[in-house]
């Protein structure tokens, strides 16, 4: 159910109503069957995908746990009797029999998603290879429906099993707790991807009715509506318009699609965490927040550890490490030191980890070739700019750059600019449109268009960009304002008449002008698609 | 505590009071430009004692006069139609009137059996947004929207309408508590003439017959109508187009029969009725003006009185007191709008 339905807004609060009203010990529960409920409307073959993850994720992690403690009783009861090497033989035999369970279980998950999410990408790509073979009959594409938020529980399924493996997490032993964990209905769409050590700890306890709680929780909901709805929903329009007619809106109107696509996407996805943050506010249950003001950021690197904060440290703490430090890189640093010189092969590793990484970033957001390219574009820039710090450095030192007012402001500014480029890729199937078009952008001399009306033929009127400017300058102002107390804290200081109109200003604004309802397709959020 | 639930309460107060001021604002007042839309509404400020109450679309409220039929025939009665009104919509709204009165009969217009889904947003909210609200909105709400309309938008209007900031007129200001009247008794009086010069030809169909759904209303309406002791008649307006096919008018006319309800086919009778196309219509063909629909009414309210019994309520007190202002002033607007009318050439 599309956060923005009226359904789900109604079954929300109905929600919120029911919870209150449930005694304390029971809350979890029906937050079970709530977040089922919710999840059953889009298909009960959703159901059935994230039972079959949610079951081996738990049956595995049970197991593992299970023979963790076993190892632990059978040290302790052999403390004396055993030597290193038989206690280190113990442990290797626990632990593969550990990981037959974690690989059975990952393979199940991940088993699951890559079929139901990359099959068709597959099939695709087979069919471009070998078309020009003879007698090649076509691979028909699957049918298959994509669960909403796999991505997410799925990654959220295995963290949770890793840390398990890791023993940095016993298992949960109650299966609907676990269920609980993996289906929670406010995360379930766009994350973020809660890790267990986090969200149990106000997951399952009985929440009392506290209406400062509550009230932040609306207050983050509402705001969460407005970015969604006033701003990337009407943003959405203009954009859709440039992207479709790539032939058409060439030179600046790549630069437009580059700044509309960044407001969108960043007013589309934050809006999305804050709703489905202010939904487990309300109930008086945490979500880690996802997002740390990432436009203010003056490196790329800066960039990603403040955009989509859970999606980055998953891949960091799940993927990276674990890579990082298997044998097989260990193996390949050491030959390309041997081969290359221990400068250059210590890099080899590095470069390919984080390639390997970046890679699962692209096509985990989505099944096709442009958000590979995207997730490596990423990956380069990452690279050789770390490759580049020792010109900075120079820069840095003869120049005192660090000493410049202007230069944060320069930094941040080409943090946005790079990034918006980098993002163009989201949007074109084709690869090659977003690079001939940003090229076009220093070619074709056509900046006129923004001051000559050509602005106002994209599906915004004027009231339009001036409420677009109004809702951006706004989502600046709280982000400066968050940066020493969380806005609703500041306003909830104010006298009561002041901040109940100043609230209910922003409802009425989310009202009247948000994008929805008739005229206004009802659009998924970005985040909901990958 | 207390302090802060009479806070609590006040703020809701004015919260709803807001939200109420801004859904009357952005509404559309449909007073000039597109008066359909304000047609359904209007039945609530009238008397209720109307002996005939019409039903159906466009062609309907076009083509016959209850101003006429009160001032000729002492016929008391209403239209309660609007623009590509559906037959379940028809049906809902008789749901409706008869939770304020019993008429002597219904006339119902058959046209709308053409259709058998719904068709269009727009027409819809002309057509429920004037309702008042009782389970029969609700289920004519549910009947017919298009997979695009939500039913919380015809709850809360201002979901529909928020858009409508950008285009607030001093319509929308003038009329923000009131409203003016649109139709004599449900009747849209249109005075203007453009006489029939091209009957564009009927396309072909697939299939000539009329849906389930839409014959399921046509069965619940007779057996509404049969339950409450009301007689249901059949008319088809005599609007050239769109085209009223031969297998059409089969099924009605086998309907009826089987049913025993009168039909009057105004496209059959139309010579009877002194139907003139080059004086009685004033767009052509499709809807009937003045002249038109006087004629229509004069036919009718002859039958109504001599085949149906409908009682004829002339030196009624009750009657005079209502209908005497109203033909009155219908007169009046007669006169007014035709002063106004250019001659067609």
């Amino acid at each position: 159910m599309n956060f923005t339905s009226y359904e789900f807004i109604l079954l929300t609060g109905l929600i919120l109503v029911v919870y209150y009203c449930v005694p304390k010990r029971f809350q979890w529960m029906f937050l079970l069957a709530a977040s089922y409920g919710m999840y059953a409307s889009a298909g009960w073959m959703c159901l059935v995908y994230i039972s079959i993850t949610t079951f081996s994720t738990y049956l595995a992690a049970v197991k593992i746990s299970k023979l963790s403690g076993q190892k632990a009783d059978y040290l302790k009861e052999h403390r004396n009797g055993m030597d290193k090497e038989a206690r280190k033989a113990y442990k290797d035999s626990i632990k593969r029999k550990q990981k037959v369970w974690l690989w059975i279980a990952l393979a199940v998950d991940i088993g699951l998603f890559v079929v139901l999410k990359y099959s068709n990408f597959f099939i695709g790509n087979i069919n471009a290879l070998c078309s020009g073979l003879e007698q090649w009959k076509i691979i028909p594409y699957t049918e298959f429906l994509v669960p909403l938020g796999i991505s997410f529980y799925t990654f959220q399924s295995m963290g949770y099993l890793l840390d398990v493996y890791n023993e940095k997490e016993n298992a949960q032993k109650n299966y609907a707790k676990l269920a609980l964990f993996v289906g929670f209905f406010p995360q379930l769409s766009q994350g973020p991807i809660s890790r267990y050590e986090d969200l149990s700890r106000s997951l399952y306890c009985g929440h009392e009715w506290n209406a400062e709680t509550v009230c932040f929780g609306l207050q983050r909901i509402l705001w969460g509506y407005f970015k969604k709805l006033v701003i990337a929903d009407r943003i959405s329009i203009g954009l859709k318009t440039i992207l479709a007619a790539p032939e058409q809106y060439q030179g600046i109107y790549f630069g437009v699609a580059m700044i509309f696509y960044a407001v969108q996407l960043y007013a589309d996805f934050t809006g999305g965490i804050d709703i489905a943050v202010g939904i487990a506010q309300a109930m008086g249950i945490t979500l880690k927040e996802n997002f740390m003001r990432p436009f203010f950021s003056k490196s790329i690197k800066e960039y990603w550890n403040r955009w989509h904060i859970s999606m980055g440290s998953w891949f960091k703490d799940y993927l990276f490490y674990p890579l990082s430090v298997s044998k097989t890189m260990l193996r390949i640093s050491k030959k390309s030191r041997k081969l290359l010189g221990e400068e250059a092969g210590k890099r080899v590793p590095v470069y390919l980890t984080t390639s390997i990484v970046w890679f699962c970033t692209g096509i985990w957001h989505g099944a096709s070739w442009n958000f590979v390219v995207w997730g490596l574009a990423n990956c380069a820039v990452l690279l050789v700019s770390r490759e580049l710090t020792p010109v900075y450095r120079w820069c840095h030192q003869h120049f005192s750059l660090e000493k410049k007012k202007w230069y944060p402001v320069f930094c941040v500014c080409r943090t946005v600019v790079l990034m918006s480029a980098l993002r163009m890729f989201d949007c074109y199937r084709d690869v090659r449109i977003p690079v001939r078009l940003f090229f076009g952008m220093f070619t074709e001399n056509n900046f006129s268009e923004l001051w000559n009306g050509g602005l106002l033929r994209l599906g915004l009127s004027m009231a339009d960009y001036i409420i677009l400017l109004c809702g951006a300058v706004l989502m600046l102002s709280v982000s400066l304002v968050q940066r020493k107390q969380p806005v609703r804290k500041t306003v909830s200081e104010l006298p009561y008449p002041v901040r109940t109109a100043l609230w209910l200003l922003l409802f009425t604004a989310v009202l009247l002008l948000g994008a929805y309802g008739q005229g206004y397709e009802e659009s998924q959020f970005i985040y909901n698609q990958f | 505590m207390k302090k802060k639930g009479v806070r609590l309460v006040l703020t809701m107060l004015v919260a709803v009071l807001v939200l109420w001021f801004l859904q009357r604002l952005l509404m559309p007042k449909y007073m000039s430009g597109i008066p359909e839309g304000a047609m359904i509404a209007e039945y609530y400020d009238s008397e209720k004692i109307h002996d005939v109450i019409f039903l159906g679309d466009c062609e309907v409220y076009e083509a016959f006069s209850p101003c006429y039929l009160g001032e000729r025939y002492g016929i008391s009665s209403y239209v309660r139609g609007s623009a590509q009104q559906l037959i379940w919509q028809s049906y809902y709204l008789l749901e409706d009137t008869l939770r304020y009165e019993t008429p002597e009969a219904v006339v119902f217009n058959i046209m709308s059996l053409m259709h058998g889904e719904p068709q269009n947003e727009a027409y819809n909210r002309m057509t429920l947004d004037g309702m008042r609200w009782s389970a029969s909105k609700w289920k004519a709400v549910q009947a017919s929207m298009l997979e695009e309309e939500s039913v919380w938008e015809y709850v809360f209007p201002l979901l529909r309408y928020h858009t409508r900031w950008q285009e607030l007129g001093a319509e929308d200001v003038k009329y923000l508590f009131s409203r003016d009247k649109v139709t004599w008794e449900g009747y849209l009086l249109r005075v203007e003439t453009k006489p029939v010069t091209v009957i564009p030809e009927p396309i072909e169909l697939p299939d000539y017959t009329f849906s389930g759904y839409a014959m399921e209303y046509l069965e619940k309406l007779r057996v509404l109508c049969e339950k409450k002791g009301i007689e249901l008649i059949f008319v088809k307006a005599p609007s050239l187009y769109p085209h009223w096919y031969e297998e059409w008018e089969q099924q009605v006319d086998a309907y009826a029969a089987e049913h025993g309800i009168a039909y009057y086919n105004f496209l059959e009778l139309a010579e009877e009725a002194g139907i003139d196309y080059r004086t009685d219509t004033y767009d052509g063909g499709l809807h009937m003006n003045l002249s038109g629909a006087e004629k229509l009414s004069d036919y009718l309210g002859k039958k109504l009185v001599e085949v149906h019994g409908i009682p004829v309520r002339t030196g009624e007190e009750t009657y005079q007191n209502v209908w005497e202002p109203k033909v009155k002033l219908y007169h009046e607007e007669i006169e007014k709008k035709k002063s106004g009318v250019p001659e067609y050439e």
